[in-house]
Formats: C-alpha cells, structure tokens, sequence
C-alpha cells in the first residue's frame, strides 16, 4: 500500500468518524426528552463532527495535494466560540418561556431552574445590578467613577 | 503606546486571524493585516472598557486542557444519546458560585462549562457571582459543582489576574 493510499484511507476514517458523531448529535435533538437535555446534543457531539471532518479535510490538501490549507482551523475557531453563545440564549429564552407561559410542556425534565441564594435573581428576570461583573455597559456607571482595575 | 494598541493581544489575534483568512503568507498581506490589526482594537476600544491581566503561557495550556475535554466530552454524550434510555436519565439544574470577578474570565468559565461533558450554562445571576448550570445526566450535582470549580474555575484564576 503506497503513501498515498494511506492518506487517502485516514482522511476517510476521519470523515466517517466526524460524520458520525454530527449523526448522534442529530439523533440526540431527536430522542431527548426537552429542550434544556436536547440543547446538548448540538453544543457538544456536532462539535467534534464538525472537527473530525474539518481535520480529515486539512490532511487531505496537506499531505495528498501539498497545498497548505488553514480555513479549517478558523472555522473550528469560530464554531468554539459561537456555540456556547446560541446555547446561552436557546436556555434564556427557555427561561423566559418557563414563567411567561402557562404551557406545562416547557418545563425541562429537570424541572424549574432553583432560585439565586442571596437576595439576586436570574439576569435573564432581573436587570444585572450595577457594579458586578454581570452588568451591562447601559448599567454600568459612567466611565468616570468606575473603580480602576 | 498605549493609546495606538490598547490591546496588544487582541491585535497579535487579528493579525493571525487575518493571514489564516487570507491563506498565504505574502508581505501585502500582513501590511493588511498589521493595519486591521491596529484600527479594529482602536474603533472597537468602547466595547473593552477594562483590560484584562492575561498570562498567556496558563492561557495557552488552560485552551489545551478544554481542548482535550471537548473530545472527552463528545464521546460522553454521544454515549447518553446511544445508550441511556430516557427514564435513566438524571438531568438536572446547577447553581455553581463563582469567585472570578472580571466579566472575561466569567465569560470564558461560561463557554467552557457549555463545551464540556454534559453541562450548559443557562444564565448568570443578576449579582454575577452565580451560574445557572445544566446538566444533562448529573447523579450528584454537588460532585459536579466541585468539579466545575476545581477543574476550570481555579485553573481561570491563575489566567486572569
């Protein structure tokens, strides 16, 4: 078998592989009970999906073409940063859903999210109090009396 | 200085981001680059009031240590998926306490917890000092919490200062 053949064979092992796991992630959006378990598939098993396939491809124009190809690792950039962000706000708006809606069927299998200890709530509910870490810049105090780091 | 790059490693980031873009390494490339790198940092300056404290060396291995997570991870749920059925599954909420106090170190905590085994953060507290957490098969949410905290939040302090 000649090196050739080799590259050829792990670039498809790993297509098959990254296929795969975007096909469980697929599955898991399927099978899953709500919202809150679903919003597990996409974020995690389509990530190395979508890894396997970005890698196998890389190797590909690498070692079979000689062609030095780097979009690969920015896509995979852009999907590591992106990700968490849309699963943020899929849960905030189920959130939202939780105490906006009447509809029974909303409610994740984990039931209803537990309360803030302390006399907080959720910034999804309450406006991010001024000062902390979670305020918005419309919050915060104006740049002039704004404690120095 | 301080006024042309107020963010020296978001420049640095743009700079190669560019040339990945561009996918060659030719000198009119990174002229382009160097420019955006220089004016983006400077038009976006109102965004990034503060500047974080990065040590880059714990950076780069705390990037790697996720990295190696991720694919811990996928394997992990892709198990759940496959093989757990609906009944046996113990979703459940956490609330984790956090001591990070910068809005980028929280930010990073956050995106780590959604990329790794079984966790997605849902939301912060309106105090931010808490996470809403939720797991999709956690047995025993205190184990997981602790684990949250030492894994990533303690690793997160000696990245940010």
């Amino acid at each position: 078998m000649s090196a050739q053949h080799l590259v050829e064979a792990i670039c498809a092992l790993l297509l098959v592989i990254g296929a795969s796991f975007a096909l469980i992630g697929s599955w898991g959006l399927v099978r899953l009970p709500t919202l809150m378990e679903r919003l597990h598939g996409p974020t995690k098993a389509t990530t190395l999906g979508l890894g396997g396939m970005l890698l196998g491809s890389m190797l590909f124009f690498q070692l079979s073409r000689g062609t030095w190809s780097a979009h690969e690792l920015l896509i995979s950039l852009f999907l590591f940063l992106t990700a968490p962000v849309a699963a943020n706000l899929i849960a905030k708006v189920h959130l939202h859903r939780l105490r906006a809606s009447e509809n029974p069927e909303a409610v994740s299998a984990a039931g209803m999210p537990p309360p803030v200890p302390g006399d907080a709530d959720w910034a999804t509910y309450e406006a991010p109090h001024p000062g902390t870490p979670a305020a918005t810049s419309e919050a915060d105090p104006s740049p002039a009396d704004r404690p120095k780091r | 200085m301080r006024r042309l790059i107020p963010h020296p490693g978001l420049s640095v980031l743009l700079v190669v981001i560019w040339l990945l873009m561009a996918n060659s390494l030719s000198f009119g490339g990174l002229l382009i680059g160097i420019v955006i790198g220089i004016a983006l940092p400077i038009y976006t300056a109102p965004f990034w009031p503060g500047r974080p404290d990065v040590r880059y060396r714990a950076a780069i291995a705390y990037c790697a240590l996720v990295l190696w997570d991720i694919v811990i991870a996928n394997f992990d749920v892709a198990r759940l998926i496959l093989f757990r059925r609906n009944r046996d599954l113990r979703p459940c909420w956490l609330v984790v306490p956090t001591d990070l106090t910068t809005p980028e170190a929280i930010t990073v905590l956050a995106g780590t917890i959604s990329l790794t085994p079984g966790t997605v953060t849902a939301d912060i507290s309106a105090c931010g000092r808490h996470l809403l957490v939720h797991a999709l098969d956690a047995p025993d949410p205190a184990a997981e919490v602790a684990r949250i905290k030492a894994r990533y939040e303690a690793r997160l302090k000696r990245v940010f200062l």
